[in-house]
């Protein structure tokens, strides 16, 4: 059996998709009864060349180091050379995801107009990926879409307003394959697709060889019977032509892809599965979800994108950066909900069982949010606030002085610069950075901190979390 | 302040009465700290909430103030927050709170 595990490769796409942005959880509830705030919100959806163009998003995609961004504000720059393709994966416009969402409906849930399905199917057709895609399912979407929504189905719109086509619920009764399910379903499983693809094709990897797929999303997919049942990993697997692969799903809200990431290292080095693939789909319901606070501030719509990120996880190959099963930093029942015991269990309790301080870590990746996006609306700046912590945990254990807080902020943390994919923006959205950092760049050691809230389902009054020490291979 | 917050501070109220409540803030920053203040003492300024046009008038502080700080034993207090002190701007946030609590009807 192997002596470690490592993250061989990994990548991230997002998906352009304001013309979903209206289905978003709280657009859903709050446009249908104000014909005001509707004309608002949909003529503050950005442009595709906006989104491609915004410097967190170019961040996130790898096109520069997250430290490497521009002082704020963000909106109203570019990045410059902005391309859609970037070194993690892409920004896909919201024509070819439609497209994509029906090249991977194995049941006709997706209705599209024949010009959309056309030209979505024209423009996947010439996408590095086409090879990969059932891109005759797309021409086979096309159908009456005016019949569709008389008959119950939702519309689906591009952008700000056109009716691009229309997702039919898949039974009359059950509440877990309403239209709106399946739409975050499907739009899970394509974004997903698309991470697990790109990590396919842009790293040369044998599908084959893969031999199990976790998947981290958070959509649940079920029926009435099992709400949750699953198994996105296995869809997102077998969508993708990983012929040899099994899989299940990891739930922990949004801190569910760290315990993914340890719970496939642990197959890894136990000797079950040679290669396990991590994967996580976007999560429509949080599109739109701070939008009025955007508007309130005369900004644009911002969640407007789905994200999804694939990672591999195989034997220790001398070279990819290595999990520390043994420096696995999780939240313990006995911790209660206190940000510093939180902090503690995640960042000082690993880092102690390897006899390390909090200074040799070069990299610590906490939730990520974009502070552009959650400020508005009166969430803070969550990235500063974790970084502060650590650092003032730092300071308490005279590792460095309460001079040194901010030093330690600047040098050792980031600005937070993913979409408020919550799941996403957990630590996990820093991976393929962390492996650049590991490899070609400077860095020993980096720290990902994840933080998920279980009271927001009302079974549980905690939140969980979870660490994951990564470092560079000597080979 | 979110709604279901919101609706369960007016059901307490209404419980209760004015009179025997107390609202504990733990907000991190100045500005949300200052929107719940607002909120439980002058009415939800948003509109939006089942506090929109009800003052309850209900003496309101936040954990890290002084008034608080010197209502808990020192040992928990430091064990469950005090690294927060170190984090948030706790000026700042006790004054935006500060500001609604003297607005209370005397």
């Amino acid at each position: 059996m192997p002596d470690a595990a490592v993250v061989r490769a990994a990548s991230l796409v997002l998906a352009h998709t304001p013309g979903l942005a209206r289905h978003g959880s709280k657009p859903m509830r709050t446009l249908p009864a104000d014909a005001e705030l509707t004309s608002k919100f949909l003529s503050g959806l950005r442009s595709f060349d906006d989104a491609v163009s915004y410097p967190p998003h170019q961040a996130f995609l790898g096109a520069c180091h997250p430290r490497e961004l521009p002082a704020r504000p963000w909106v109203g720059t570019s990045w410059a050379g902005a391309q859609r393709f970037a070194p993690f994966g892409e920004l896909m416009p919201e024509e070819e995801f439609l497209g994509l969402m029906a090249a991977v409906d194995e049941f006709d849930l997706l209705v599209l107009t024949a010009d959309v399905a056309e030209r979505a199917a024209k423009r996947l057709a010439s996408h590095p990926l086409s090879a990969y895609l059932d891109l005759g399912r797309i021409s086979a979407a096309t159908g009456d879409v005016t019949a569709a929504l008389a008959s119950g189905a939702l519309p689906v719109h591009l952008a700000p307003d056109t009716v691009a086509g229309a997702l039919r619920p898949a039974h009359a009764e059950d509440e877990s394959l309403t239209a709106h399910v399946l739409l975050e379903n499907l739009a899970c499983k394509a974004t997903g697709a698309l991470a697990l693809l790109h990590l396919l094709h842009d790293h040369g990897l044998d599908p084959a060889g893969i031999g199990y797929t976790i998947s981290c999303s958070e959509e649940a997919v079920g029926d009435r019977y099992q709400r949750g049942g699953g198994n996105m990993g296995k869809t997102i697997a077998s969508v993708a032509g990983l012929t040899e692969s099994s899989g299940a799903d990891v739930k922990n809200f949004c801190a569910a892809p760290l315990p993914a990431v340890v719970i496939a290292a642990s197959l890894v080095v136990a000797g079950v599965f040679e290669q396990v693939v991590v994967v996580a789909g976007g999560s429509q319901p949080k599109l739109g979800m701070k939008f009025e606070g955007h508007l309130r501030h005369g900004l644009p719509v911002l969640e407007d994108v789905l994200g999804g990120v694939a990672l591999l996880i195989t034997a220790d190959d001398g070279i990819s950066p290595r999990i520390r099963l043994d420096a696995v930093g999780s939240h313990r029942v006995s911790s209660g909900g206190a940000g510093a015991q939180i902090i503690h269990d995640l960042a000082v309790r690993p880092l102690e069982a390897i006899g390390a301080r909090l200074l040799d870590i070069d990299d610590y990746a906490t939730e990520l949010h974009n502070p552009e996006i959650t400020e508005p609306q009166g969430s803070g700046d969550v990235a500063a606030r974790n970084y502060r912590t650590i650092a003032a945990l730092a300071a308490r254990r005279k590792d460095i002085g309460r001079e040194g807080i901010d030093a330690f902020v600047a040098e050792r943390g980031m600005p937070g610069y993913a979409p408020t994919q919550g799941h996403l923006a957990s630590a996990i959205c820093y991976l393929p950075h962390a492996l650049t950092r590991l490899t070609a760049g400077d860095a020993e050691r980096v720290l990902l901190l994840a933080k998920g809230s279980l009271f927001l389902g009302r079974m549980s009054q905690r939140s969980d979390g979870m660490s994951v020490l990564l470092e560079r291979n000597g080979g | 302040m979110d709604l279901s917050t919101q609706e369960t501070i007016k059901r307490l109220a209404d419980e209760h009465g004015a009179d025997s409540l107390i609202v504990l803030l733990g907000a991190p920053d100045a500005e949300s700290a200052g929107i719940a203040a607002e909120t439980v003492v002058l009415g939800d300024p948003s509109w939006a909430g089942p506090l929109a046009g009800v003052q309850l008038g209900l003496p309101v502080y936040h954990i890290l103030e002084d008034e608080a700080r010197a209502a808990v034993p020192s040992e928990v207090w430091e064990d469950q927050v005090g690294l927060m002190a170190d984090v948030l701007e706790v000026d700042a946030i006790a004054e935006a709170v500060r500001e609604f609590r003297e607005q209370l009807p005397q």
